[in-house]
């Protein structure tokens, strides 16, 4: 049963890496909007789907690569892989706006309860789900092989791919931008005055909603990157891609402390790993059963996440 | 004068309720009761749904819906918890019928206590250890146990995995009352029975003290703690109770199928079932009633339009809920007052 583990712990590691690096990226558009609003954006999962959709349009409308057609190398590579990657986040970052300003916007402005507002966001990403659905015509949607996945070189006996390594260190680059940006940024320190004290901050001048709009933004870049890692590992989409994933990053985003940015980071990449480690020692149908009851124990014993609701404790 | 306003359905409707006395309401309830007791009967109207047997419709997902919401309202309009695993109760509910009614000789009403006292079970099993959390932390915590309980059947040989149970025996006849796949007047008949049941559950244990402890905990639980009210005690309570109901509309629809597979039991059944709560006034007994009827029958009213019904049915979500954000039938303002604190604590 863990020969299977031993046997292949460092291929295994790599692929749950990476697997956790689009986790973080997801779940820092669940912790964002959290992280302000204190409400769960439900149509989060449906904003990466609709950013894989970017990614794929890039690369086979605008570049008209193919199925067969040959792999870009050198500048050209880097060239649509970049754009392929712009597209994808400016989609989820205008999906993601586009949820806020219908879905939210006017809710909050009547201060009304939060399960209302979780409604209209169910309702906002079965609209979501379903336009993509009568789009596609239900049907898978292929993505042109632009990446060669050549196989780079082999580390403790695991194969290191190109697709893998890019995914993991852009992912990672991306992930630090954002963070310096909440960190540091004037808009950065707007949000975080909102998540501390909607009211103070408001008292400081701080335009709301111009702040939640933007955290809206940001999230769905992040979700947006995410989306392109995902189609750039996976090679397809479909309308229903959104649900699964999207959930896995939830969970990863509460394991981690969800409103926290550093939790997300670590609840993605622990929740990547742990998924991959438990299909290879117990098979790939019980991966899910395995994470939520490691997410029940971690909420028992630390029913704040991993690393606590960072921003929930400096409220009074 | 004071305007009427037209709109407030809730309130002209309680005002008919307190301004009669005992005989007027005793009338009104018996009338209201016959006439819903004879919707099967009109299905040439224009309440006829195209594709789907208008009295099949009837019974899933309008009535069973109703049951469940109703069961859901308990533990999310009552006590203010967020459940978005419901659907679990549903399943097993369903999978207890299944099983016992395929491998033992037992008769559908001598198997609605097991799946009752099973979905209870599991709603103490679960509640135990996880009623402390709050908020969306208790959110995710049912929804991985929505999906645990869905995954688990789909996994293991006992029931059938992804190929599901069939031949599920059917309620046996009640005296000339026949029970039909293709005329389910009676099991319409039976779903009322038992909202019936459950409503009168509901209004009684709302007056009484676990009632009073559940809004309590839904205002402010710290407060409630404090007031010596054993919170996590009446918690479970309340999540036990929606679980049983839950249990019992499972129990139903198994054996109105006649045969059940994992995929009926995915998250959106759980999601459907909040959005019937809160669409049509949560809390309020009338407003779920009507929240979930509209939302059980409105896909199948409207599948004319087969491809973009969904796609329907989500912008009603939208434009309901910002347009009415307390529901269509909104509960009681003295009960509202409190929860608007909450939300700016």
């Amino acid at each position: 049963m863990f020969a299977v583990l031993i046997d292949q712990f460092w291929s295994l590691t790599i692929a749950g890496v990476a697997l956790g690096f689009i986790y973080v990226l997801i779940s820092l558009g669940y912790t964002m909007v959290y992280g302000v609003l204190r409400m769960i954006n439900f149509a989060n999962s449906e904003i990466f789907m609709w950013g894989t959709f970017g990614t794929i349009i890039t690369s086979r409308d605008i570049f008209h690569y193919t199925q067969t057609s040959e792999p870009a190398r050198g500048f050209k590579l880097a060239l649509v892989l970049l754009s392929s990657l712009l597209m994808s986040m400016l989609v989820a970052g205008l999906t993601a706006v586009f949820v806020e300003f219908v879905a939210y916007r006017r809710l909050r402005a009547k201060g009304t309860n939060r399960l209302a507002t979780l409604i209209s966001a169910i309702g906002i990403s079965i609209v979501l789900s379903e336009v993509m659905r009568l789009l596609t015509a239900s049907r898978p949607v292929g993505a042109p092989r632009v990446l060669e996945k050549i196989i780079l070189t082999e580390i403790w006996g695991a194969n290191i791919r190109l697709d893998t390594i890019i995914t993991i260190i852009a992912a990672a680059i991306i992930f630090f931008i954002l963070e310096r940006f909440v960190k540091l940024s004037r808009m950065g320190k707007a949000i975080r005055a909102v998540s501390m004290n909607e009211d103070a901050a408001k008292l400081m001048g701080v335009n709301l909603n111009r702040v939640i709009a933007t955290t809206f933004l940001v999230g769905g870049l992040a979700t947006g990157a995410a989306s392109f890692f995902y189609v750039t590992v996976f090679e397809y989409t479909k309308f229903n891609i959104g649900f699964t994933m999207g959930m896995a990053a939830f969970t990863a985003a509460v394991l981690g402390g969800i409103g926290n940015i550093r939790g997300a980071f670590y609840g993605g990449l622990t929740l990547g790993l742990l998924e991959v480690y438990a299909s290879a020692v117990l098979g790939t149908q019980w991966k899910a059963v395995t994470v939520f009851i490691v997410l029940v124990l971690v909420l028992l014993f630390k029913p704040n996440g991993l690393f606590g609701e960072a921003v929930q404790t400096t409220r009074a | 004068m004071k305007m009427r306003n037209y709109w407030n359905l809730r309130d002209w409707g309680a005002g008919i309720w307190e301004r009669a006395n005992r005989p007027k309401r005793v009338a009104i309830a018996i009338t209201t009761i016959f006439l819903v007791a004879l919707l099967p009967f009109a299905g040439a109207s224009f309440l006829a749904t195209p594709i789907a047997a208008y009295d099949a419709v009837l019974v899933y997902p309008v009535g069973v819906f109703i049951l469940m919401a109703l069961g859901l309202n308990i533990v999310v309009g009552k006590s203010g918890m967020l459940d978005l695993g419901y659907v679990a109760f549903f399943a097993i509910g369903a999978y207890t019928m299944a099983l016992m009614g395929t491998h033992t000789g037992l008769n559908t009403w001598e198997i609605m206590p097991f799946g009752i006292a099973f979905a209870m079970l599991a709603g103490v099993l679960l509640g135990l250890p996880t009623l402390r959390l709050r908020g969306d932390y208790l959110a995710i915590v049912t929804l991985g146990f929505g999906e645990i309980v869905r995954l688990v059947v789909l996994n293991s040989t006992w029931s059938k995995g992804p190929n599901g149970i069939a031949n599920i025996p059917m309620p046996p006849d009640i005296g000339p009352l026949k029970f039909k796949l293709d005329d389910q007047k009676v099991f319409f008949w039976v779903v009322v029975i038992m909202i019936l049941l459950t409503i009168w559950m509901i209004r009684r244990l709302s007056v009484r003290r676990p009632g009073r402890a559940w809004e309590a905990i839904r205002q402010d639980e710290d407060a409630a703690e404090l007031m010596g009210i054993p919170t996590l005690k009446y918690k479970i309570w309340s999540f036990t109770l929606g679980a049983a109901v839950g249990g019992a509309a499972g129990v139903l629809f198994a054996s109105k199928n006649l045969f059940i597979a994992p995929e009926m039991f995915t998250l959106n059944v759980s999601i459907l079932i909040l959005a019937c709560v809160v669409f049509g006034g949560i809390g309020n007994i009338w407003g779920v009633v009507l929240g979930a009827a509209i939302l059980g029958y409105l896909p199948e009213r409207i599948r004319f339009i087969s491809d973009a019904r969904l796609l329907v049915f989500g912008l009603v979500l939208v434009t309901v809920m910002n347009f009415r954000p307390d529901g269509l039938l909104p509960r009681k303002k003295r009960e509202k007052a409190i929860v608007k604190k909450e939300v700016n604590a």
